[in-house]
């Protein structure tokens, strides 16, 4: 089942995440601010999508919105053909851990979790069983080729090896979407191309896989679709290099 | 919620120095009340064994107040008489009235000099009634007749070597006292109390002679007929008095106590106490619970960032709540834990301070229901002082906290 993403390129696959003339308005004291306004976009299952656009685009909030950490002033979100204004928070929380796995440019571990509780952590939250959740943790951190710092804190890894644990992270609970938020934006572009080696192979393995940029060249080279986000709005949608690998 | 425990746990141990000190409150309060308890029942049975509340049949009776300096009645300005001593006799509740000698005064034992009390034995089955009054055994020789002249009988302590000579007294041996020589002819078992262990009895016609009473005793014991007689006796006897020492009601020079008035002011003065250290430890774990709210209010922010992440992965709310409220609660259990701990160790040394200066052997009470209930009470006390902060921490927006 969790491989139907593969093959992708012989009947469309479904739209698992669909976002309907979003609008996203802050007040900030006596003006709106409009970060996203009137966005349409539409993820379907296996894609690698790229949302690019400078600082100040609107594109942390776009990925806020497709993470239901957050909802929208008006239009629609569908995640997995639910709409999500419909949900609790904590429901959200519980659909949020399941289905969608994040990565964050800070890397956001725990810092007083070792590499290995923090993959297990959001297991913790899904309420798997103890000793299932170690397996897969430390299967998961052999994937990404961390087998022999499992035990290591946070503060003992290297930034590409945090991300690495964090993407381990994003796993575990083996959900649908991995959503990446400038993934390399603290990485120099060595250990960055790791990084992003690894979300390509998870992509071939039939994750869907959104990542935030600001770097067009990292969109174009990685992604099928690109997004490019200016002002709150979709300038264009084109495609990225990826199939073409 | 094991989960919750077990993260709750970890975030513990990196607290730094400052939500340590936050708990002094709590231990404090929790070590005031343990120590109390651990040492209460010591401090009762200390208290009463050395007001020498033995019997409850006896009327003690002394001129002046309580308030007077050294032994009982000896610095009354308007003495008790032997004639009080007979009058009192002849009251129809009372089966029989004693007059007693307290004196202090010194004793000389191999070169060494103390001073200490030395009290009155009766001749006769007055006598017999002053041993049976104090519960007094031998734990060597005999106990002194108030026929015998030139004897005297010693408290435990001087046998324990505990009153400050050299060394051991033992039966046989002479000491001096007021510069004369007496012949020791027993030593008392040891009864707990420093009144009684480190006194010395002597026949009553030596004590006068040697201290010059001239008619005059200290205190008078009064055995009443009847339990149930108690009350009236004590009004005759204070009837008589005034009349015999012609003073007004109200404006009594003389003091007529019963054994329960007596373990009334003992049991009020370990009440008043009890109610001001656990007033200081209400106020101290009071103290204790806004350390709590302000030191788990101060980690909310400071991991706000984190609270963001854990909601990100799937945390709901009710996690994050509880994650802090055990966080909240175990500090308070850590608290709770080093309280018991000093607690008891004040309360044992305590017992001990009291039990050496005394010479008594009142155990420490170490209670474990109480130990449980403050192990349970400083984790509530935690945990409810942890309720605000970890609503707040509950509460907080995923987006606004991941934002930076």
């Amino acid at each position: 089942m969790k491989k139907k993403g593969t093959k992708k390129k012989k009947s469309k696959p479904e739209i698992f995440i669909e976002l309907k003339d979003v609008k996203k308005y802050y007040h900030m004291g006596d003006s709106i601010v409009r970060a996203v306004d009137g966005v349409n976009v539409n993820v379907r299952r296996g894609d690698f999508v790229a949302i690019m656009g400078p600082s100040g685009s609107g594109k942390s909030t776009a990925m806020n919105l497709i993470g239901s950490l957050d909802l929208a002033t008006k239009g629609n979100i569908y995640l997995d053909k639910e709409e999500i204004h419909n949900f609790t928070e904590s429901e959200l929380a519980q659909i949020r851990g399941k289905k969608i796995g994040f990565i964050f440019q800070q890397f956001n571990l725990i810092p007083n979790l070792t590499a290995l509780e923090n993959v297990m952590l959001p297991m913790v939250f899904q309420k798997v069983d103890e000793y299932d959740r170690q397996d897969i943790a430390e299967s998961l951190l052999e994937k990404v080729e961390l087998g022999e710092r499992m035990d290591h804190y946070p503060g003992q890894l290297s930034g590409g090896e945090r991300q690495r644990v964090a993407i381990a992270r994003a796993l575990a609970n083996d959900p649908e979407v991995i959503l990446a938020d400038e993934p390399t934006g603290n990485l120099d572009t060595k250990t960055g191309e790791i990084v992003l080696e690894f979300l390509d192979r998870l992509n071939d393995e039939g994750k869907t896989i959104i990542m935030i940029t600001h770097d067009p060249k990292l969109a174009l080279k990685h992604a099928d679709t690109i997004f490019w986000l200016r002002d709150g709005k979709i300038q264009k949608v084109t495609n990225g290099n990826r199939k073409a690998k | 919620m094991k989960d919750h425990f077990f993260l709750a746990f970890k975030n513990l141990r990196r607290r730094g120095v400052r939500s340590w000190l936050t708990l002094i409150g709590i231990f404090i309060g929790i070590a005031a009340v343990v120590a109390l308890i651990t040492l209460g029942n010591g401090l009762r049975v200390a208290a009463i064994s050395q007001f020498g509340i033995e019997s409850t049949e006896i009327i003690s009776i002394q001129a002046g107040g309580l308030n007077a300096y050294g032994p009982p009645g000896s610095f009354a300005v308007n003495k008790l008489t032997k004639d009080d001593v007979d009058a009192i006799q002849y009251l129809s509740g009372v089966e029989i009235a004693v007059g007693r000698q307290i004196k202090s005064g010194k004793l000389e034992y191999n070169d060494k000099v103390i001073f200490g009390y030395a009290t009155s034995i009766p001749e006769g089955e007055k006598g017999d009634f002053v041993y049976e009054q104090a519960g007094l055994e031998t734990e060597k020789g005999n106990l002194l007749d108030g026929g015998d002249y030139g004897k005297v009988l010693l408290g435990y302590n001087f046998f324990a070597n505990k009153v400050g000579l050299d060394r051991e007294v033992d039966v046989g041996k002479i000491v001096k006292i007021q510069d004369e020589n007496f012949k020791v002819v027993g030593i008392t078992k040891k009864k707990g109390s420093f009144l009684l262990d480190n006194i010395v009895f002597m026949a009553e016609k030596d004590i006068e002679d040697l201290f010059e009473t001239n008619g005059y005793v200290d205190i008078i014991a009064a055995k009443v007929k009847d339990k149930d007689l108690m009350d009236k006796t004590k009004e005759d006897i204070e009837d008589l008095l005034r009349k015999r020492r012609d003073v007004k009601k109200g404006e009594e020079d003389f003091e007529v106590s019963t054994p329960e008035a007596t373990l009334a002011t003992v049991n009020s003065i370990l009440l008043g106490i009890q109610i001001f250290v656990i007033l200081i430890a209400l106020i101290s774990i009071a103290v204790g619970s806004i350390g709590i709210i302000n030191t788990m209010t101060t980690s909310v922010l400071e991991r706000s960032k984190e609270i963001g992440i854990m909601k990100a992965i799937g945390a709901k709310n009710s996690d994050i709540f509880l994650q802090f409220f055990f966080e909240a609660g175990l500090l308070g259990l850590i608290g709770g834990v080093i309280g018991i701990l000093i607690g008891m160790g004040l309360g044992i040394l305590g017992t001990n301070i009291i039990n050496d200066y005394l010479g008594a052997t009142v155990a420490p009470q170490i209670n474990f229901a109480l130990v449980g209930l403050s192990l349970l009470g400083s984790f509530l006390i935690g945990s409810i002082a942890g309720v605000i902060p970890a609503l707040r921490a509950a509460n907080q927006n995923p987006v606004e906290v991941l934002r930076d």
